[in-house]
């Protein structure tokens, strides 16, 4: 597993570097498309959305995929940076960065407060503790109206502007967000391969091995928790800037959930994967599921049971599978 | 009632609470047979008690049928589902880890959800009590009589099981699976069987909770992801895979958030029961009747 291999890491940068290259044209090209396809100009709105929940699965993608724990509790974080933000802005007239740090750090807190316990134990506690740490924010985001404007949420929500040029149209904050993508996925790409990357693949094979060698296993996790609830924060404050309107049952357990979704259906062991597997679900339930309503919750269920019992490595593994049969 | 004494106020929560409390409990129980298994927590549990009370409003209130038709009815189709929940979700899993089945368990939850959501639709159901609505008063309280059958039914579970438990066969291999699934197969025994008795045995727990529980609180198809959540809590508050456990965690918790939405904020009431199990993880993560050593050897 673990590669020491001069040449073969080399390699590895090669095939990293032009992914990477590609991408990069791929999201610069794709508003520029859009001139000519009257179709993808449509699609830039939700393309905004896929940039916002591909960072949040990037993060989860670190703490599930790599180090084997799983998370119900990052809608909470995603609404924290969005409340923060949100609050700050309207009530206090604060300029959306120093909010968008402030939720940063509300998150890093939050996360050491409720991972710091339910992570020192082996196994999935966090997945029950994060559970009920969702609902909690959930009911809290509720209650405190005064602040936060309760169930019929919080409007009028300012746009976000950069050294005075307003971010206002679509194509912008399409530029925004998907640098902000770019620049985790490339920060994402270093830690995997580096010595916290192998050490969070030690602790997803074996917790009791991982420690045997030497890896504080709690300290890993608590780590790469707080980092994918700061991760989380930051997406949910761009969320809250670009709709302008938030309100409570957009950060519920569903949308933990759906974050879930994402990564297993785009392979959760694929920084790439998790790219594909946000943009698959958020186009999925803001386009393509739209008449399913309701029972689109039933059609998630489907999806995330085919996939474990036939994929287990998302849809990303499938060019990899077609070569083995092919090489049979 | 308006003119309650604080203390026939207190006593009134208390009831409140252990009824409600005895549900979280039956769920915790059913959380339990399926970790000392499998080692995994079944997400689904609390759509066992879902599916319960809304199968029961079928029988009972669409079909007529007496409860004495019902109940067993109710309780054998709930089974099924657990049964099936194994064979489609759990068991085609080709390297099952504790991962996978978390996740499978996740996604068979939300099945169930929305399959419910499109039999019976998003209303509340009610369910007529097995013995009338008259409260008997005690003490300046008043009981409903259906909270009489909700402890019976407690009593009557932790009984049975017990029971199952040591002077069975296979009560007994399903411990042994519990202690080593490896060591069992070597012995005999079928630990794919055991896996499939354990969610259909959790799956007839959750489902006589969901019965006796909707003449009281009415039933609809989103209450699930609650109710595991708070039957998680106490399980966790009791130790995790300890049936004494289970049955002082869920009353506990039952206490706390009847006790906390009567005396501090009703709208907060759900936030009381979480908070204990934070806490509990915060303190003492093995649970009030969990010894340390255990919870050293398990995988969970």
């Amino acid at each position: 597993m673990i590669v020491f291999d001069n040449k073969k890491v080399k390699q590895w940068m090669n095939k990293d570097f032009s992914h990477l290259t590609g991408f990069g044209l791929c999201i610069f090209l794709l508003p520029l498309l859009g001139k000519w396809i009257p179709m993808l100009a449509n699609y830039m709105d939700v393309m905004v959305y896929v940039g916002i929940y591909s960072i949040i699965t990037m993060a989860l993608c670190l703490l599930t995929g790599y180090a084997g724990q799983i998370s119900l509790g990052h809608a909470s974080f995603f609404g924290i940076g969005a409340y923060v933000s949100g609050v700050m802005t309207t009530r206090y007239g604060v300029n959306p960065w120093p909010c968008l740090m402030l939720g940063v750090a509300a998150s890093a807190t939050v996360a050491l407060l409720i991972g710091g316990p339910s992570l020192k134990l082996k196994g999935h506690y966090l997945a029950m503790a994060t559970m009920a740490f969702c609902i909690i924010i959930t009911i809290i985001f509720n209650e405190t109206a005064t602040y936060t404007g309760g169930p019929d949420g919080l409007a009028f929500i300012p746009g976000i502007s950069i050294m005075g040029h307003a971010v206002d149209s679509e194509v912008k904050y399409y530029y925004l967000v998907w640098s902000v993508v770019f620049l985790v996925l490339l920060f994402c790409l270093n830690i995997i391969r580096s010595r916290v990357g192998r050490a969070l693949r030690s602790i997803h094979g074996s917790e009791l091995a991982a420690s045997a060698i030497g890896v504080n296993v709690a300290r890993y996790k608590i780590y790469v928790f707080v980092f994918s609830a700061v991760l989380t924060s930051v997406a949910g404050s761009l969320y809250a800037h670009y709709l302008n309107f938030i309100n409570p049952a957009s950060f519920d357990l569903l949308v933990s959930i759906k974050f879930l979704i994402m990564i297993i259906l785009g392979g959760m062991h694929s920084l790439w994967g998790a790219i594909f597997g946000a943009a698959l679900v958020t186009l999925l339930s803001y386009e393509w599921l739209q008449y399913f309503e309701e029972a689109e919750v039933m059609v998630y269920g489907v999806i995330v049971l085919v996939i474990v019992i036939f994929l287990p490595h998302g849809l990303v593994s499938i060019p990899k599978r077609l070569k083995s049969i092919r090489a049979r | 009632m308006e003119h309650m004494t604080l203390a026939s106020q207190l006593l009134q929560y208390i009831i409140t609470g252990v009824t409600i409390g005895s549900i979280y409990a039956m769920v915790a129980i059913g959380f339990n047979i399926i970790y000392n298994v499998t080692e995994a927590i079944n997400f689904a549990q609390g759509e066992f008690v879902m599916l319960g009370g809304l199968v029961m409003v079928f029988f009972r209130v669409t079909l007529k049928l007496p409860v004495l038709f019902s109940l067993p009815l109710t309780i054998s189709v709930v089974m099924a589902v657990g049964i099936l929940l194994d064979r489609i979700a759990i068991r085609p899993i080709r390297k099952p880890t504790v991962l996978s089945m978390v996740i499978a368990t996740i996604g068979a939850s939300f099945f169930i959800r929305g399959a419910a959501m499109f039999i019976w639709g998003k209303n509340p159901f009610d369910l007529p009590p097995f013995s009338g609505r008259n409260p008997i008063t005690f003490l300046g309280a008043a009981i409903q009589p259906q909270s009489l059958w909700v402890l019976g039914f407690l009593v009557a579970v932790v009984i049975v099981l017990t029971i199952f438990f040591d002077r069975t066969i296979m009560g007994k291999a399903l411990r042994a699976c519990a202690v080593n699934p490896s060591a069992s197969s070597l012995v005999g025994i079928n630990v794919k069987y055991m896996i499939l008795i354990s969610f259909a045995l959790s799956a007839a727990i959750g489902a006589i909770g969901g019965i006796v529980i909707t003449p009281i609180s009415l039933m609809e198809y989103d209450r699930g992801a609650m109710l595991a959540v708070k039957g998680f809590s106490a399980c966790a508050v009791g130790g995790i895979g300890n049936f004494p456990g289970a049955v002082l965690g869920g009353i506990l918790i039952g206490l706390i958030e009847s006790l906390g939405a009567g005396l501090i904020s009703s709208g907060y009431k759900d936030v009381f029961a979480l908070l204990a199990l934070l806490l509990i993880l915060f303190v003492k993560p093995s649970g009030l009747l969990g010894s340390a050593e255990v919870s050293k050897i398990r995988k969970f």
